[in-house]
């Protein structure tokens, strides 16, 4: 008899068990692109069981490279010393050359007025715990979320320029889509000529280190290779004034008006740990 | 009750070393996906149900923490385990050479399923390179990885879960 189960089971063929399955995760699917039905709170759910986990994972293997990097060090040691001897004479002249760069330097940024404005962002600092379970795209998790002040569409970068910017945030962590993932696109400018452009990640180009960008308008052909690239004033998401990198190659369309190409980033995104979230939205400055 | 909450443990854990331990031996920056080889070796192992939900919750993961349309992976990630579920009565489980095939049709079916469902769809044509980049690599990277993993969630199987095998199940056993 079935009342005098112990157990409640429910049967259900494997086949109905997997339209039933296929319509929840349609309906998800249709009920977040259409309805725009937030996933905030499973996501805070799911956080909080995942993330200290992945900190802890992280932490251990910290530990373990700082092991086997002591190891190594008391030999690389001796080795360096020589080296380093011999280094310090050539970096005593390299030295006199260099503060006459950061003359130059000074004077320069003065000169374009942006850089000023990037160290007056507020920022905090975060370290990446886990990335992207797959090949096509490029995001990862980083161990400082709302509790630390930081918000959707906060900008990230990293010591030399724009690494990305972040699109889900719980109470300690925030995932961070950088800016060569494939479906990112990043308005920019370059700093001469202050031409607007759009730059896209491209998955084709990700083991060049480059990005794509495109609509670039320029007549007069002053945008060369070797042009600096930062973020644009009238960008959306992105504060104004981030390094994204160096113009690579550009392209004139076949419709003779706007140009293509590509950019260098500066930053090694594979071998990136540290970053710094600006905790400032683009929004808010224009309130 | 017990075989669902460890089929739970080894998704979550299997997750959370596929987002931080896997990334770190990535060759080329291409890393294997421990996911479909659970996937599969959970429907090899347990039939059609067992591949489906351990695919429907590594999927719901992926969906909450890296997905951009939440319930995509759950689908594909579903789909594959379902189907590798069918080889379920079809193979005894104890061959590693079955797992072995099946996690290569099954990663490729996975990638050209991401391959067409997000990057056709946006425009990007160039099948070719995709296919040679990442594709392919990862197709061998993670047949190589469920070599190595395969046994362990068989112990792990045999351990926690038991089995839901039964003899009416098989094909080969005359009734």
């Amino acid at each position: 008899m079935k009342k005098n189960r112990p157990q409640f089971r429910i049967n259900i063929k494997s086949r109905h068990l997997l339209g039933l399955m296929s319509v929840i995760c349609i309906s998800a699917m249709v009920s977040v692109l259409a309805a725009g039905v937030s996933t905030q709170p499973l996501q805070e759910i799911a956080g909080r069981v995942i993330v200290p986990f992945e900190k802890a994972i992280g932490r251990m293997s910290d530990v373990l490279t700082a092991i086997q990097e002591r190891m190594q060090e008391k030999e690389a040691l001796l080795l360096e010393i020589e080296e380093l001897r011999a280094e310090l004479d050539s970096l005593t002249t390299q030295n006199n050359k260099l503060i006459q760069d950061q003359e130059e330097l000074t004077r320069l940024r003065t000169l374009f007025d942006l850089n000023e404005e990037y160290d007056n962002y507020p920022k905090v600092a975060a370290q990446i715990i886990s990335k992207d379970p797959g090949n096509w795209y490029d995001t990862f998790m980083i161990n400082k979320g709302s509790a630390d002040g930081i918000r959707v569409n906060n900008n990230v970068i990293a010591g030399r320029g724009l690494v990305g910017i972040v699109t889900d945030v719980g109470t300690n962590w925030a995932s961070v889509r950088s800016i060569i993932d494939d479906s990112s696109s990043v308005s920019a400018m370059t700093v001469t000529s202050q031409d607007n452009f759009v730059v896209h990640g491209d998955l084709e180009l990700i083991d060049e280190g480059k990005l794509r960008f495109e609509q670039l308008y320029d007549l007069e052909g002053v945008v060369t290779a070797g042009e600096r690239v930062v973020t644009s004033n009238i960008s959306e998401n992105y504060v104004q004034g981030l390094f994204i990198g160096y113009i690579n190659q550009v392209k004139q369309d076949s419709n003779n008006l706007t140009k293509t190409g590509t950019i260098v980033t500066p930053i090694d995104f594979s071998h990136l740990k540290d970053v710094l979230v600006i905790t400032v939205n683009k929004q808010d400055s224009m309130e | 009750m017990k075989s669902k909450i460890a089929m739970l443990l080894t998704v979550l854990i299997c997750f959370l070393l596929q987002c931080t331990l896997i990334s770190r031996i990535s060759v080329g920056s291409i890393k294997p996906n421990l996911l479909i080889t659970l996937c599969v070796s959970m429907g090899l192992m347990r039939g059609r149900k067992g591949g489906l939900w351990a695919g429907f919750f590594s999927g719901i993961l992926v969906d909450l923490f890296y997905g951009s349309v939440f319930g995509f992976y759950a689908f594909v990630y579903m789909y594959t385990g379902y189907l590798c579920g069918y080889a379920h009565r079809a193979f005894y489980d104890d061959d590693l050479k079955v797992p072995m095939a099946l996690s290569a049709v099954a990663d490729l079916a996975y990638n050209l399923a991401v391959y067409g469902l997000q990057f056709l769809l946006r425009g990007r044509l160039s099948l070719s390179v995709y296919l040679m980049r990442i594709i392919l690599p990862e197709m061998f990277y993670t047949v190589g990885l469920t070599f190595l993993v395969y046994r362990p969630l068989r112990a792990i199987n045999y351990r926690f879960m038991g089995t839901p095998w039964k003899e009416s199940d098989s094909i080969w056993v005359v009734k």
